[in-house]
């Protein structure tokens, strides 16, 4: 089905997966600020070797994570498409000058400053691409919650995504079952319905989607308040969490470094765009 | 009051969890090319005025960042943040309608239509297009013309599907009073 395609762990033998959950929790969102920050097209290619290095390592292969990669590209290249369709100057606004490369027709020239920029959007998805993949497919999910918790944020928020995690895989076959059921009683929601009776057919689907999460907030509830969760207690253990290794000091480190080198560079002349053309 | 905290933190975990799913996975064709209705608003709506604005900013945005990571990106903070708004202000009017109680009439179908779209219109309008500015520096037009679309799909997907939801639902609470003595 199609949940084997979402969010899946990728268990291997790795410097990458030796990691705690924490530290590449932790270093993944200082490298994602470090690469949303900057537009400086020499940071962005000093993260995007950084980030294509930490993929080698990690054992995982290009073909295991086809799936997201293709549609990335494939938004990346409609993103890229809109851009210029609704602003093909945008390069020139933010560079300054304006060198006509050839002309298409009516107001759309292509620049090199609009491909510029351009290349620095692209150049940012690469950069946050395997990262963002490794994040996912090298943490096991069920370390994610003590992560969370480890850099401060409360555990009941952590409690909150990891039954998140745990329960897409249920809710998603509940939808499957429940939206077969009804198409089989000749509820339709595609283009032969018209707009609003697609819309009110939806709700035939959703109500008992509704109905049977709300009794499982219940029973899990009710679960919960049983083994005393939450009781009197500012702090919790965590089953899955590992204690720190010299690696993980190393990681956090490299990820702030990243960060700082990102922030001074970017930031040195004050403006966060690298300018080749003046 | 303590059994309360505890339905919250779990009504976020499977509020994401269906925010998620119907995020991701399903999608009503509006008739307008490449523009699909998603119906994770109207859940996140209703979750939202049943459990209050940190309950509903909390499920969109853990919702939202799941989706975002599960299509292999890095999340899309300045969406991310709009969907945690959404949810923020529909929570805000969660004791104005007390669906608990098997309230549904006029008065409360008012005040949810009026709290979902403008959730929906001032996070999609100014929130997500401004805050792509800053962070992302993309054309002013093109994300204002997405989030202006954004706004009124998400809109009336959480005004006609979140609003007949909320009406079922009340109708399967027994109201207070309903009993009548012979």
């Amino acid at each position: 089905m199609a949940a084997s395609t979402v969010l899946n762990y990728l268990p291997r033998k790795s410097v990458v997966h030796e990691l705690t959950g924490t530290s590449k929790l932790a270093f993944f969102l200082l490298f994602t600020f470090a690469s949303m920050i900057t537009y400086d097209t020499r940071v962005l290619i000093i993260l995007m070797l950084s980030s294509f290095a930490i993929f080698k390592i990690s054992n995982i292969r290009i073909r295991e994570v086809r799936f997201m990669m293709t549609f990335m590209l494939v938004f990346l290249f409609l993103n890229n498409l809109f851009i210029f369709l609704f602003n093909p100057d945008q390069g020139t606004e933010i560079y300054g000058t304006r060198t006509v490369l050839f002309h298409l027709f009516w107001r759309y020239d292509v620049t090199a400053e609009q491909m510029f920029y351009m290349l620095n959007i692209s150049l940012k998805y690469f950069v946050a691409l395997p990262v963002a993949i490794l994040f996912i497919a090298a943490t096991n999910p069920s370390e994610f919650a003590a992560s969370l918790n480890k850099i401060g944020v409360s555990y009941r928020i952590g409690y909150a995504v990891s039954i998140a995690l745990r329960y897409i895989p249920d809710i998603q076959r509940d939808f499957h079952n429940i939206s077969q059921a009804q198409q089989a009683r000749g509820v339709e929601l595609g283009k032969k319905e018209k707009l609003l009776n697609r819309l009110k057919n939806s709700v035939s689907i959703l109500m008992p989607l509704i109905m049977s999460s709300l009794a499982r907030i219940d029973t899990i509830s009710n679960a919960m308040e049983l083994r005393g969760f939450g009781k009197n207690q500012k702090k919790r253990t965590w089953y899955m969490q590992r204690p720190f290794r010299r690696n993980d000091w190393l990681a956090i480190a490299f990820g702030a470094a990243l960060l700082v080198m990102s922030l001074v560079i970017t930031f040195w002349d004050g403006n966060r765009f690298f300018n080749p053309f003046v | 009051m303590k059994n309360n905290s505890i339905k919250t933190v779990v009504a976020v975990g499977i509020g994401a969890a269906l925010f998620f799913v119907l995020g991701r996975f399903v999608a009503i064709p509006s008739g307008i090319p490449n523009t699909n209705f998603t119906l994770q608003y109207a859940i996140l709506g209703l979750l939202a005025i049943m459990y209050g604005p940190v309950a509903g900013g909390l499920m969109g945005f853990i919702g939202h960042t799941l989706i975002d990571l599960s299509w292999g990106g890095s999340p899309w903070w300045s969406w991310v943040i709009a969907s945690a708004f959404v949810g923020v202000v529909v929570g805000l009017f969660a004791k104005k309608v007390s669906l608990n109680d098997g309230e549904f009439g006029k008065k409360e179908i008012i005040t949810f239509a009026i709290a979902n779209i403008a959730a929906n219109v001032i996070a999609w309008i100014v929130i997500a297009p401004v805050l792509d500015i800053l962070i992302y520096a993309e054309p002013a037009n093109k994300v204002f013309a997405q989030g202006a679309m954004a706004a009124v799909v998400n809109s009336v997907a959480s005004v006609v599907v979140g609003g007949l939801l909320c009406a079922a639902y009340a109708k399967t609470i027994a109201k207070k009073g309903s009993l009548d003595k012979e």
